[in-house]
């Protein structure tokens, strides 16, 4: 063992003293190579923050939405809707939401505007009173118990005193939002109080039950769509990962162009290269040994590049926003785009880009070497 | 001693642009002597010492050392006769550009994977004996011709082999270094070593340290002199 050692170490110093001999043609490839890793890495790291937001987020969204479908499209839902669906067995906290958009033109920003449901103390609004997401708060340049103007879509101003801000925690879901209360909201809309609700939340007793749940209430409600929270999860995570697969599609055609420019650059061994193999077979060495050192040289070069590609990738998505990639993966959102990403990564993502750029590399690198240093080192003494 | 017993080496063997570089060659190698394959360019020289040294394997016949088949070796054991037993003076010195002298000289040994620091005084000793510690820190291109010729010399010894193959040594080497280069073939002949040297230079052919002289042509050898003194 001690002497496996000794000769990885020797084979080690040879390997650094040939890497520096060959410094720019090195540095070239560790240049590239750490591109690519950022890239992937970058849309690997964005992917599993966003997910992870979306999950913790929506931990706390009902169970089951109704909603109410008027030629296919999206309407109030009667407010004798909520008695209905508290008749039905294994519901229950029945209670209706209102909840709508808002578009700012004076700064060409949408807004959540919602009435909190009263299940979290912290998020009670009284009249005149507002609470507003981190995003509006610096769009708006409000601040605590300063008052936020807002022009209502009928053109007058509406006036509202700032109980609270949000914090970035849960940025995701709230840094657009702005929570009325439920006098402030009908008034801002112009909605009438017998106008019924944007759609009605409720609770399955039993959560195996919440399909069963689903069915029963499309039958006594054949208006009705009725979305679960496991629905609204899927669904967002097929969008974002529809995005996500395009960008990585786009990405792999990179890394495609990597292996080849890796296997001419790291591996197509110049005449240079193949005389030291020969001259170093000649004096002893093994085919093994070549392989060792070559070996040595490739995972070095990867490791490192994969290092530096990955903390910057990592530097990139959760210090800078993700700048680079964000708007293409994010869409349309206008507040989001600053919202900032809790710090998550997918260790299963890693390393499998680990194994898709670092294992190709190191082939690459050894398929040429192996059949140059099986040959006669009779070649140094032509 | 070497026996090299019908040996033939052929080159791209079965296709139009076939070669045989040596036809059934048998050849003793005394040990503790200076032995010259002399002969034309193209006489088989070079490829003869390639197969004495473990570099190639003869197309047939079989070559021994101290009566072991040395020929027919798996590559790993081929290696470590090359490492263990031979030395070697390349024509072109074959020294790696970029690498120290003493980091050059240490190399074959380095599968062996010595304490470092033993190593390092071997090679340091090796440069000693040729005048060249005063390099030993020094990028081999930087060197004159004479200098890496000796640096090539040291590297062949680090292991301390009992055989040193040089072929063609003196092609580069002017008059000076020529008779410097016959020095430095007295001084290993005198610690015992073995040499065998391929040339077809009459200032070493006709100098008082060879004792065997092979002269081969067309891939064949045509005669063998044992030099009396």
């Amino acid at each position: 063992m001690f002497h496996w050692l000794a000769r990885q170490r020797y084979l080690m110093d040879y390997t650094l003293a040939a890497m520096w001999r060959r410094k720019w043609r090195n540095l070239v490839l560790l240049v590239v190579f750490t591109l690519v890793v950022f890239l992937l890495a970058s849309v690997s790291f964005f992917g599993s923050a966003v997910r992870f937001e979306a999950k913790r987020a929506l931990k706390f969204a009902p169970e089951v939405m109704v909603q109410n479908l008027v030629l296919g499209r999206h309407a109030l839902a009667p407010a004798d809707w909520v008695d209905k669906l508290k008749g039905i067995r294994g519901t229950r906290n029945v209670r209706g939401r209102l909840w709508g958009y808002f578009y700012d033109q004076g700064n060409g920003a949408n807004y959540t505007v919602m009435v909190a449901d009263g299940s979290d103390p912290s998020l009670a609004v009284a009249p005149d009173e507002v609470i507003v997401g981190a995003g509006v708060a610096r769009v708006r340049e409000v601040e605590k118990l300063r008052n936020l103007l807002l022009l209502r879509p009928d053109g007058k101003l509406f006036k509202l005193r700032a109980k609270r801000i949000l914090s970035d925690d849960s940025a995701l879901l709230t840094h657009d939002l702005v929570l009325l209360s439920e006098a402030d909201f009908r008034e801002f809309f112009n909605l009438p109080r017998d106008a019924g609700f944007t759609d009605i939340a409720l609770e399955v007793r039993n959560r195996r039950e919440v399909a069963t749940i689903a069915n029963k209430i499309s039958q006594r409600l054949p208006n009705a769509r009725v979305v679960t929270r496991e629905d609204i999860l899927r669904t967002y995570e097929n969008v974002f990962s529809w995005r996500e697969g395009v960008l990585q599609a786009m990405l792999a055609a990179s890394l495609a162009a990597f292996a080849i420019f890796a296997f001419d650059k790291a591996s197509g061994l110049s005449a240079e290269e193949r005389r030291e193999i020969g001259i170093l077979k000649a004096l002893g060495w093994d085919t093994s040994d070549i392989l060792a050192m070559k070996l040595w040289e490739g995972a070095l070069l990867a490791l490192f590049a994969f290092l530096i590609g990955a903390v910057a990738a990592y530097a990139h998505v959760f210090l800078f926003q993700a700048g680079v990639l964000a708007p293409v993966l994010k869409g349309w959102a206008v507040l989001y785009p600053q919202a900032p990403l809790t710090p998550q990564i997918d260790r299963l993502q890693l390393v499998t880009l680990a194994m898709l750029t670092i294992v190709p590399f190191i082939a690459a690198t050894l398929v040429p070497v192996w059949k140059a240093a099986i040959t006669d080192p009779e070649v140094v003494m032509r | 001693m070497i026996e090299v017993e019908n040996v033939s080496r052929v080159y791209n063997e079965g296709r139009p642009n076939e070669v045989r570089a040596l036809n059934d060659v048998t050849l003793r190698i005394p040990d503790h002597a200076v032995t010259v394959l002399k002969g034309p360019s193209g006489s088989g020289k070079t490829t003869l010492l390639s197969l004495i040294g473990c570099l190639a394997r003869p197309t047939s016949g079989r070559i021994l050392l101290d009566g072991e088949i040395i020929s027919a070796l798996p590559e790993h054991f081929m290696a470590k006769m090359r490492r263990e037993r031979f030395g070697f003076v390349f024509q072109r010195f074959h020294l790696i550009r970029g690498l120290s002298v003493v980091d050059n000289v240490m190399l074959p040994a380095y599968p062996a994977a010595p304490d470092y620091r033993e190593l390092r005084e071997r090679a340091m000793a090796a440069l000693r004996r040729l005048r060249l510690e005063h390099r030993a820190g020094m990028k081999v291109e930087l060197l004159s011709g004479g200098e890496t010729q000796r640096v090539a010399i040291a590297r062949a010894l680090i292991n301390d082999p009992e055989w040193v193959l040089a072929d063609e040594p003196t092609a580069n080497l002017d008059s000076a270094l020529v008779e410097q280069l016959l020095e430095e073939i007295r001084m290993l002949k005198a610690d015992g070593k073995s040499l065998v040297i391929t040339t077809h230079d009459p200032r070493i052919i006709d100098s008082d340290v060879v004792d065997v002289v092979a002269e081969m042509r067309d891939g064949k050898i045509t005669s063998v002199t044992e030099v009396e003194r």
